[in-house]
C-alpha cells in the first residue's frame, strides 16, 4: 500500500496533536504566541511537502493525488497560513489568545486537504465534517461576546442542515449507484443513458449541500450574520481556506464521476452562478457594516468562480483555479484592512469609520484602495484576470448570457468598493484609528503588492492551474 | 436467504429514512421554540440517512455503506457534543435559548 501519498496530511495532523501538547504544557499567558508560530512552521512544512508528494491513488481508491489537488491544497494551506498571522495581534487584543486557536485553524484546514484529495464520497464526508466542526468552534471562539456566540450557533445550525441534506444525498447516490467510489460512480454513470431518479435526486442534494457551504444564493442566508458576528480573524479564515476546499470537491466531482451527464446538472449551475453575482452585487449596496459587506461580496465572487464550472471545459476549470488564486490574496489583504480596525482599544466595523483613514494611516488606505479595486475588477490588478477568464471561458462554451449577467454585476459591484475608498479618501474624517498591529500591516503590505504585480505572476499561475484542470479532465 | 430485506423490499426502509429526513427538515424550519430541539432535528436528518446506508448495504451485498454508517455515527457524536457546547455559551451570554431570541444580527 502507497502509505506516503497521504505523508502531508499525516504529518499535519500529527503535528496537531504535538502543538496541542505543548500548549497544554505551556503557562496560560505564553502558549498562543509558541503554538501559532508552530503551527504557521506546519503549515509551512506540510505545503512543502505537498508540492513534493507524487501522483496517484492510495487506500483503496479513497484518496486520490493529483496535479489538482496538489494546487488546492497548496492555496488552502495559503489561506489558513496569512489568516493565522492576520490573527496574532487581534487575537490578544480581543482577549482570544488562547493555542487552542491555531490548533482549530489546523484541523480545518487538514479537513480541507482530505476534501480535496477525495476519491471517494466517503473521504469527501468525512473531511468535509473535519473542516466544518472546527469552524463552528472558531465562530464562537470569542465566548463572551454575544455575537459571536449567535454567529456561532447560527453557523452550527444552518452548518449541520447542510451536512445532513448533503449526507443523505450521498446515501442516495450510493444506492443507485451501488458505490462510493468516484471511478464506480462515473462508470455507473456511463453506462445508463436515462439515470435513475434516484441518482438524480442525489446528485442534487450533493450539489446544495455543497452549495450551502460555498454561501452560493439560494443558500446564503447565513453569511452576513455568520460573517458579522465572529471574530474577524476566524472571518478571514472562513472566507479562504473552507471556500477553496468546497470548490475542490465540487469540480472533482461534478467534473469526474458526473462529467458525462453536464447537460442535466449545468442549468442549475448556471442559476445558481448568476443568482449568486446579482444578488452579491445588489444586496451589499445599502450595508452600513463592512463585515456584512465583505459577506456579500464573497457571495458574489463565488458566483463569478463558478462561471468556470458551468462552462463544463477544462478552460473554465483553469479560469476558476485563477479566480480562487486571485480571490484569496485579495480577500485575505481586505480582511487586514478591517482587522485592524479599533478605535481606543475597542473594535469597530462601521464602514463609517473608516473615514479620514487617507490622512491618519495613508499606507494603510492605500492598501485597501487597490483591494478594493481589485475586487471591481479594475484591469492591472488581480481581480481583473480571474474575471477575464472566466468571462473568456464562458463566451468559448457559449454561455453568452451568463457571461453578460457577470459583466453587468460587476459593473453594479464597483459602486460599493468603490464608495469605500471615496470614504476613506474624501469624506470628513473620523477620529483616528489605532496603529496597526505589525503583522496585519505585513500581510497587508504583502497581499497588496501580490494584488498590485499579480501581472507578472499570470503566466506561472495559469500554467500550474491549466495542469490541475488537465488532471481533471484526463 | 430469508433476509428481511428480500421479504420485504428496499421501499419500507427507504420510506422511513424519507420520512425521518422531512420531520428533521421541518423540526428546524417550523420550530420557534428551543434550540435543542433542532439539534435532535439535526440527529434525525444523520439517522435518516443512516438507515438508508445500511438498507442499501444489504441490498446490494456491499458493506461499504455500513462503514460509513459507523463513521456518521462518530460524526454525528461529536456534532452534537459541539452544538451542545455551543448552545451552552449562548445561553450563558443571553440567558435563553429561544429560537425567537436569536436575532441580534439582521440585515
Amino acid at each position: 500500500m502507497n502509505w506516503t501519498l497521504a505523508l502531508p496530511e499525516i504529518v499535519l495532523a500529527l503535528s496537531g496533536l504535538v502543538i496541542l501538547l505543548a500548549g497544554v504544557m505551556q503557562k496560560r499567558g505564553q502558549a498562543f504566541f509558541s503554538c501559532t508560530m508552530m503551527t504557521l512552521f506546519a503549515l509551512v512544512v506540510t505545503a512543502a511537502l505537498v508540492v513534493l508528494s507524487p501522483d496517484g491513488t492510495g487506500y483503496s481508491h479513497v484518496f486520490i493525488n493529483d496535479g489538482f489537488a496538489r494546487f488546492m491544497k497548496v492555496l488552502a494551506l495559503a489561506g489558513a497560513a496569512l489568516s493565522l498571522v492576520l490573527g496574532i495581534g487581534y487575537a490578544r487584543e480581543m482577549e482570544i489568545d488562547k493555542f487552542e486557536f491555531p490548533v482549530l485553524v489546523l484541523f480545518s484546514t487538514l479537513g480541507a486537504m482530505i476534501m480535496a484529495s477525495s476519491g471517494n464520497l466517503m473521504t469527501l464526508f468525512v473531511g468535509l465534517e473535519l473542516s466544518s466542526l472546527s469552524i463552528y468552534i472558531l465562530c464562537a471562539f470569542a465566548r463572551d461576546q454575544v455575537t459571536a456566540a449567535e454567529a456561532g450557533l447560527k453557523y452550527f445550525v444552518l452548518g449541520s442542515l447542510a451536512s445532513g441534506i448533503l449526507l443523505y444525498g450521498i446515501s442516495l447516490a450510493y444506492g443507485f449507484a451501488g458505490t462510493l467510489d468516484y471511478a464506480g460512480l462515473q462508470q455507473a454513470v456511463r453506462g445508463s443513458a436515462v439515470l435513475p431518479a434516484g441518482l438524480m435526486v442525489g446528485i442534487v442534494f450533493v450539489l446544495v449541500g455543497l452549495c450551502f457551504k460555498l454561501s452560493m444564493v439560494p443558500f446564503h442566508m447565513w453569511t452576513p450574520d455568520v460573517y458579522q458576528g465572529a471574530p474577524t480573524s476566524v472571518t478571514a479564515y472562513m472566507a479562504g481556506a473552507p471556500k477553496i476546499a468546497a470548490f475542490a470537491v465540487l469540480l472533482r466531482v461534478m467534473a469526474g464521476p458526473f462529467g458525462s451527464m453536464a447537460h442535466q446538472w449545468q442549468l442549475l449551475i448556471e442559476v445558481v452562478s448568476a443568482a449568486s453575482m446579482v444578488f452579491g452585487a445588489l444586496a451589499a449596496i445599502p450595508q452600513g457594516n463592512i463585515k456584512r459587506l465583505m459577506a456579500y461580496s464573497s457571495i458574489g465572487h463565488m458566483g463569478y468562480a463558478m462561471i468556470g464550472l458551468a462552462a463544463g471545459t477544462a478552460e473554465g476549470t483553469r479560469g476558476t483555479l485563477v479566480y480562487l488564486v486571485t480571490y484569496l490574496f485579495m480577500n485575505v489583504g481586505a480582511f487586514a484592512g478591517i482587522v485592524a480596525m479599533w478605535r481606543k482599544g475597542r473594535a469597530v466595523s462601521r464602514i463609517s469609520d473608516l473615514a479620514g483613514l487617507g490622512r491618519s494611516d495613508p499606507g494603510m488606505a492605500l492598501a485597501m484602495a487597490v483591494f478594493m479595486f481589485s475586487m471591481a475588477g479594475a484591469p492591472p490588478l488581480a481581480g481583473f484576470f480571474g474575471k477575464l477568464m472566466v468571462f473568456y471561458a464562458a463566451i468559448n462554451a457559449q454561455l453568452y448570457g451568463l457571461a453578460a449577467i457577470g459583466i453587468i454585476s460587476s459593473v453594479i459591484g464597483a459602486y460599493y468598493y468603490i464608495r469605500i475608498v471615496k470614504i476613506m479618501f474624501f469624506d470628513a474624517a473620523a477620529p483616528a484609528l489605532d496603529r496597526a498591529p505589525v503583522s496585519v500591516s505585513f500581510v497587508s503590505v504583502g497581499m497588496g503588492l501580490v494584488t498590485v504585480f499579480f501581472i507578472v505572476a499570470l503566466g506561472p499561475v495559469a500554467t500550474a492551474a491549466q495542469a490541475a484542470a488537465g488532471a481533471l479532465f484526463r | 436467504m430469508n433476509s428481511p430485506i428480500e421479504a420485504i423490499g428496499l421501499t419500507p426502509y427507504l420510506s422511513i429514512g424519507a420520512i425521518l429526513l422531512v420531520l428533521g427538515v421541518f423540526g428546524i424550519f417550523l420550530n420557534r421554540k428551543n434550540v435543542i430541539i433542532i439539534l435532535m432535528s439535526i440527529e434525525l436528518i444523520l439517522l435518516s440517512a443512516n438507515i438508508n446506508f445500511v438498507a442499501f448495504s444489504a441490498a446490494t451485498g456491499d458493506l461499504s455503506g455500513q462503514v460509513m454508517t459507523l463513521f456518521v455515527l462518530t460524526i454525528a457524536a461529536a456534532e452534537s457534543a459541539i452544538g451542545l457546547a455551543i448552545v451552552t455559551v449562548y445561553f450563558r451570554n443571553r440567558g435563553s435559548i429561544e429560537v425567537d431570541d436569536i436575532t441580534m444580527m439582521k440585515g
